[in-house]
């Protein structure tokens, strides 16, 4: 979120799977994520920014995309900036090393993020790498990397604003990794208990970003009870509305998994798409 | 009109898309200065400038990765990998992005790049510079897999490729590249992705290739031609999606099917091709329907290679056998 609200509209936004927060800051409408979640490529109709990537469920393979992105907008000379957001699992891959690399060379309009939770899936962070930090593998690829306080999002607001500035004036890419944890599950099919112990996860609910973001503002006396109920009750409204229009969403004919595979369904495939419609007529 | 070797033929392609469309960018490994390790990209550096022509770091998935970020912006990518045996990388990105990106954007998306690798045995290069792996591209959807078997069609299927809306890995056989020769009128006129071409008509069976084999086949068309076997051969040229109608229309016609490759004999694109005869062509069917292909094992280093690709003799008996078949 903090990172998504630094960006423009032409901005580039290449996300993972754990970015709701910065989907929904992008225009990204709850009801089409749910869709997706749901199981109906429907939620893959993104009512964000045309050029922006859909979610990567491969985890760091949109990684040199990015850098084809960033390649695309400095070729064109357009101002905008890609920016990249992956998780600390994706700074085990190759991918994530090649674009760096091929960014660090080219000096490309591009920001990868890393969203360190510590946890990739059930494997720690000290299982990835041995390196102390996740910022200095920008070192080998010759630009700045910076850790910031993922869990503070003013800091991560800032960090993203100084690095998507340092890239939209052309002075390269840079990383920037937020430090944070992942206080959930990592989906609703895993139980976390099975590789680490809820003692320690309780210690982190201290740290949680909006507990803090919320202490820091009443502390600035610029929040207080009625506030959090009129905003809590607004989204309660809003999850509510949206999760209506996702249940109310019509069901699909199955031949419609024919449809954007080519410009134009190739002959050879017409014949698949007429079985499929025949089975589902009959 | 200039007659020119296959290689020429990609260049002159590649210097009139890019001279004809701003949004061409060709990248790879020494595709620069030095103009490709087969000097398919000669001369384009120097022409179109480092921006449009630039050498990458050596990483294939980077390549590949590239080419969908580009292409999803609008520009028209045109990676090289060096070998198709280093295409391997780009594999994830080809089946999880490149050919579903329109699919995964329902639309919004897309991905008009062209991924070019030369394949193939015979140069006598060393391990992994010989492969040939068609069908594990063939197998996945969203993509088109093209090769050419000539100068002229080299020149009018990559600018086809190049053209055409959706991603595009384009073959291009080591052993053509200086061993076929071609007119070639660098005319800007592209072939259709969407149909065989019939390289010889003839009457008793069909034969059906793709790439470089095609030379052994059209020269086992003659051979059997001098036996009184009237042999027609069909270059398949697009692999993915590929031309079941021209194939249907020709095995009714002569009702015996040999099918060549240079891959690998199992899983291999002959064996769909042998399925659709099974269940569309059965009875136009006067013999079973037959393979010769690679051999299912690790292509050989080039003492051997020759005895490893498809000969002009092992294509004969095959015909022949088709055609005595009772």
């Amino acid at each position: 979120m903090g990172v998504a609200s630094a960006m423009r509209q032409e901005d580039v936004l290449l996300p993972s799977y754990r970015d709701n927060g910065a989907l929904l800051w992008r225009g990204v409408k709850m009801e089409e994520i749910l869709l997706y979640w749901g199981g109906d490529e429907r939620g893959n109709l993104s009512s964000g920014p045309p050029h922006d990537f859909p979610f990567c469920i491969p985890v760091g393979s949109q990684a040199p995309h990015a850098a084809g992105v960033a390649y695309a907008l400095k070729f064109r000379k357009q101002q905008g900036v890609a920016v990249c957001l992956l998780g600390d699992g994706a700074t085990s891959k190759g991918d994530m090393y090649e674009a760096m690399n091929f960014a660090g060379v080219h000096r490309l309009p591009v920001v990868f993020v890393v969203n360190n939770n510590q946890w990739a899936i059930s494997v720690p962070l000290k299982l990835q790498t041995a390196a102390q930090t996740l910022a200095q593998k920008a070192i080998a690829a010759g630009f700045y990397g910076e850790q910031v306080d993922g869990n503070d999002i003013v800091a991560v607001r800032e960090a993203a604003n100084e690095a998507i500035d340092h890239a939209r004036r052309g002075c390269g890419p840079r990383l920037i990794e937020a430090l944070t944890y992942r206080l959930g599950d990592h989906t609703t099919a895993d139980d976390a208990a099975r590789y680490r112990l809820p003692q320690d996860v309780q210690m982190r609910w201290k740290e949680e970003p909006i507990a803090r973001l919320r202490a820091y503002l009443v502390s600035q006396k610029a929040w207080g009870k009625a506030e959090e109920e009129e905003l809590s009750s607004h989204c309660q409204r809003e999850i509510d509305a949206a999760v209506e229009r996702y249940l109310a969403t019509s069901s699909r004919a199955p031949e419609t998994m024919f449809e954007h595979l080519y410009k134009d369904l190739p002959a050879v495939y017409a014949a698949q798409r007429e079985e499929l419609e025949g089975l589902a007529n009959a | 009109m200039p007659e020119v070797t296959l290689v020429d033929a990609i260049n002159l392609v590649l210097a009139r898309a890019m001279q004809d469309d701003p949004n061409v960018i060709v990248f790879g490994e020494d595709v620069g200065i030095n103009g490709g390790v087969f000097r398919a990209t000669a001369g384009l550096q120097q022409r179109f400038g480092p921006e449009r022509v630039l050498d990458t770091p050596l990483a294939e998935l980077l390549i590949s990765g590239l080419c969908v970020g580009m292409a999803s912006q609008g520009l028209k990518p045109v990676g090289e990998i060096q070998f198709m045996g280093f295409i391997y990388p780009c594999i994830d990105q080809l089946v999880n992005h490149a050919s579903r990106l329109r699919h995964r954007t329902q639309g919004r998306l897309s991905c008009p790049m062209v991924l070019r690798a030369p394949c193939g045995a015979g140069i006598r290069a060393p391990e992994h510079h010989s492969e040939h792996t068609e069908a594990m591209l063939t197998h996945i959807p969203g993509l088109r897999v093209v090769i050419p078997s000539s100068p002229e069609r080299a020149y009018g299927l990559l600018l086809a490729a190049i053209h055409d809306p959706d991603p595009v890995v384009f073959l291009e056989p080591t052993r053509l590249y200086r061993g076929a020769r071609g007119l070639v009128d660098d005319n800007g006129e592209a072939l259709s992705l969407d149909v065989a071409f019939v390289l010889r008509e003839g009457r008793d069976v069909t034969l059906i290739g793709w790439g470089a084999i095609l030379k052994e086949t059209l020269a086992a068309a003659e051979a059997l031609a001098d036996e009184g076997i009237s042999a027609e051969v069909i270059d398949l040229a697009t692999l993915k999606p590929y031309d079941a109608e021209t194939i249907l229309a020709s095995v009714a016609k002569t009702g015996r099917c040999v099918i060549v490759h240079e891959a690998a004999r199992t899983g291999g694109l002959g064996a769909e091709i042998a399925a659709l005869l099974a269940e569309r062509g059965l009875t136009s069917l006067l013999a079973p329907v037959a393979r010769v292909a690679g051999y299912d094992t690790v292509i050989p280093l080039p003492r051997l290679e020759q005895s490893y690709i498809p000969s002009i003799n092992r294509i004969v008996s095959a015909a022949r056998r088709a055609c005595r078949f009772t």
